[in-house]
């Protein structure tokens, strides 16, 4: 079997998914791709059980928040690692503010379970068919999603803190 | 039990006479319980506070009680998140009078360098504190100054201060129910 590069995986996605992968790209050698929101389940779990790339691992899931970036403000982003044939993967999905929700992947690896929990905590991503879908780390009686960028990091009860000493010295 | 000093007292040969107060004082002093809330930072230096080196037992406190109902201190030290709040007036509320508290760092004082949602800005917002020890973290010396303070309203404080109305106002801008000790 010929070493599995970057090319190489790419070309298989691509063959298995042509329409779906939208973006690639490689910085620092890892191989990075955005695909559409709707397919990203479908996408990762032929990853897992493809014969050859057996992409059995989920690292992480992180969400990110781009106010700026209209329909496309939200992004999760998957890291997958493939401990049979040594690579690592980004896959990337966006969302639009007005409906910031993707399939849940605990069906495919149970570990996603408190991952997607933390990004509902912190940004607000619905995940769809998680089987728990409240706050992990914060306060449960917290209103808001404190990681968008509308909200303002500092605590608003605060009396004592003085902004200069904060780096911040906009007033 | 140690001299008395700074008091009215009547030294003959022998005995030496003192008010009650006085003397309940001095053994509650010199025998405080402490209960160590530590989180983070804070509550390393905090161990090393009770270490050989620094050796909190000097002063009657080498027992730590991790239970609250036999617990007369409670020593915050760390960062206490919003989370944690509830838990810690929890505890507070769970310890028996006479009781006092002892916030270190900046961080139970007053939320320290985290600016931030998830952090309490200062413990004294759920839970009433008897003295600050700043610094972030302090060292072990400021934590027993801190201790020594202490010490200090323990010894004068009236024994039935839990009686007066002033600590009653308290309790009540905290929300913590007290008997009022009428049954006594
Ligand atoms: S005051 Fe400083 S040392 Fe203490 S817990 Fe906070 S950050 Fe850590």
């Amino acid at each position: 079997m010929e070493k599995l590069n970057n090319e190489a995986i790419l070309n298989l996605i691509q063959g298995a998914f042509p329409n779906d992968v939208l973006f690639h790209e490689e910085p620092y050698g890892l191989l990075t791709i955005e695909v559409t929101a709707a397919k990203g389940h479908e996408i990762i779990e032929w990853l897992k059980n493809h014969e050859t790339l057996s992409v059995n691992y989920l690292t992480n899931i992180a969400a990110v928040h781009y106010p700026e970036d209209a329909g496309r403000e939200f992004a999760v982003v998957y890291q997958l690692h493939s401990w049979k044939n040594l690579f690592r993967l980004r896959i990337k999905c966006y969302l639009p503010k007005e409906n910031v929700s993707i399939a849940s992947l605990v069906d495919i690896f149970p570990g996603a379970n408190w991952m997607e929990r933390e990004s509902y905590d912190f940004f607000g991503v619905e995940f769809i068919g998680h089987p728990d879908m409240r706050r992990i780390l914060n306060e449960d009686s917290m209103d808001y999603f404190p990681m968008r960028k509308e909200y303002a990091l500092e605590d608003d009860t605060r009396e004592d803190k003085d902004d200069r000493y904060f780096g911040r010295n906009n007033q | 039990m140690g001299k008395i000093d700074d008091v009215e007292v009547i030294n003959g040969e022998g005995y030496q006479l003192t008010t009650l107060d006085k003397a309940i004082g001095l053994a509650r002093a010199n025998s405080v319980w402490p209960l160590p809330f530590a989180t983070s930072c804070c509550g390393i230096e905090f161990m090393a506070t009770m270490g050989s080196a620094y050796d909190l037992s000097r002063f009657g406190m080498e027992r730590m009680s991790f239970s609250p109902r036999q617990a007369d201190l409670l020593i915050v030290a760390g960062t206490i998140s919003k989370k944690l709040g509830p838990v810690l007036k929890k505890v507070y509320e769970q310890m028996s009078e006479p009781k006092w508290v002892l916030s270190v760092g900046a961080c139970a004082c007053s939320g320290g360098i985290f600016d931030t949602y998830s952090v309490l800005q200062g413990i004294d917002r759920i839970i009433p504190v008897d003295v600050y020890v700043p610094g972030c973290p302090p060292r072990p010396e400021q934590i027993i100054d801190g201790v020594m303070n202490i010490h200090e309203l323990v010894k004068n404080e009236s024994n039935r201060r839990r009686y007066s109305d002033e600590y009653k106002h308290l309790m009540q801008n905290y929300n913590i129910e007290i008997e009022d000790g009428k049954a006594e």
